[in-house]
């Protein structure tokens, strides 16, 4: 009957609006981004700093609520080189993407590696935030550009082994 | 740093761009409507189900052939929405209907234009109003909404 051909599939987007709300915890993470800072919370019992915290310990179950400024150097404790390009690719590959545990920190995070050859990374590497132009911070961990090497020789693995 | 952090909020989407084989008895539906047309299948005993399965739901037995129904249709059921969501098919208040076809003989789900509850009813007869041609593309929105059948609603 119809001249144009059956029709065989269907577009069937899923499209969800969320509202996020980022709580008490991490908004002060958050805030502390916004002034070019990192923020770690300690637990009152086991004393661990947990960086990008979500508001309690996870072994002991208790708030933490002492809210401790940490400075712009950490260690990287493992890491990854990405060759392999994927949709929604931000960065140019290869870059490095690497665990870091910054100085005072009793918790890693994922940071992006730069000012360096990608094949001299190597755990242990000492490293240092660069941020975005004042003008450009904002409560987003878009804040720090990335992480390069601070010149500083390479931390002794007894002194990261702990956060692998 | 401040003592008490305003908390943050910030919109999200998840967003998936699914496209999905529709098969030949939906796909054999969705032609239809993108011609202008709604059919059903015929099933066990001559059943009609509108919107047509693959397969009886009563029985299980597999449906056989196409067949076109309405335009016109009876409402067997409804319910009024007074404040439209924003991903409601129509912005103004609205009735979700149940329309049995003429010649089906089950329901399908859809929308009704009305000025308000009072003009629903179940048992009124209604009729689809069909997109253009060059705006159906094979999807259940290819009826925009049913109105009362012989009037403006």
């Amino acid at each position: 009957m119809s001249e144009r051909e059956p029709v065989t599939m269907m577009a069937a987007p899923i499209h969800l609006d969320y509202v996020f709300t980022a709580g008490v915890a991490q908004s002060k993470n958050l805030h502390g981004l916004e002034e070019g800072k990192f923020i770690g919370q300690r637990c009152p019992k086991c004393k661990k700093v947990y960086t990008l915290s979500r508001g309690s310990c996870p072994t002991d179950g208790v708030p933490t609520d002492e809210i401790v400024e940490l400075p712009n150097t950490g260690t990287v404790t493992t890491y990854c080189v990405v060759n392999v390009p994927f949709a929604g690719q931000s960065i140019e590959i290869p870059y490095i993407c690497a665990q870091i545990l910054l100085d005072g920190a009793n918790l890693s995070f994922m940071g992006l590696i730069q000012e360096m050859p990608t094949d001299e990374v190597r755990m242990g590497m000492r490293v240092e935030a660069v941020w975005v132009e004042p003008d450009e911070l904002g409560p987003t961990m878009a804040s720090v550009k990335y992480f390069r090497p601070n010149g500083e020789p390479d931390a002794d693995y007894e002194t990261y082994k702990e956060y692998l | 740093m401040a003592d008490q952090a305003e908390i943050y909020t910030a919109d999200h989407v998840l967003e998936y761009p699914y496209l999905r084989s529709v098969g030949p008895v939906v796909g054999a539906f969705l032609t239809g409507l993108r011609d202008g047309k709604v059919l059903g299948t015929k099933g066990t005993g001559g059943r009609v189900i509108v919107p047509p399965t693959e397969y009886d739901p009563e029985t299980g037995e597999e449906t056989a052939g196409m067949v076109e129904v309405g335009p016109e249709g009876t409402v067997t059921t409804w319910t009024w929405v007074a404040r439209p969501r924003p991903k409601h098919p129509l912005p103004e208040p609205f009735a979700w209907v149940l329309v049995r076809f003429d010649g089906a003989d089950t329901s399908f789900l859809h929308v009704l234009k009305a000025s308000g509850p009072e003009a629903v009813a179940s048992g009124m007869r209604v009729r689809p109003e069909f997109r253009t041609e060059g705006e159906r593309v094979g999807h259940v929105k290819d009826i925009s909404h049913f109105v009362a059948a012989g009037g403006a609603p």
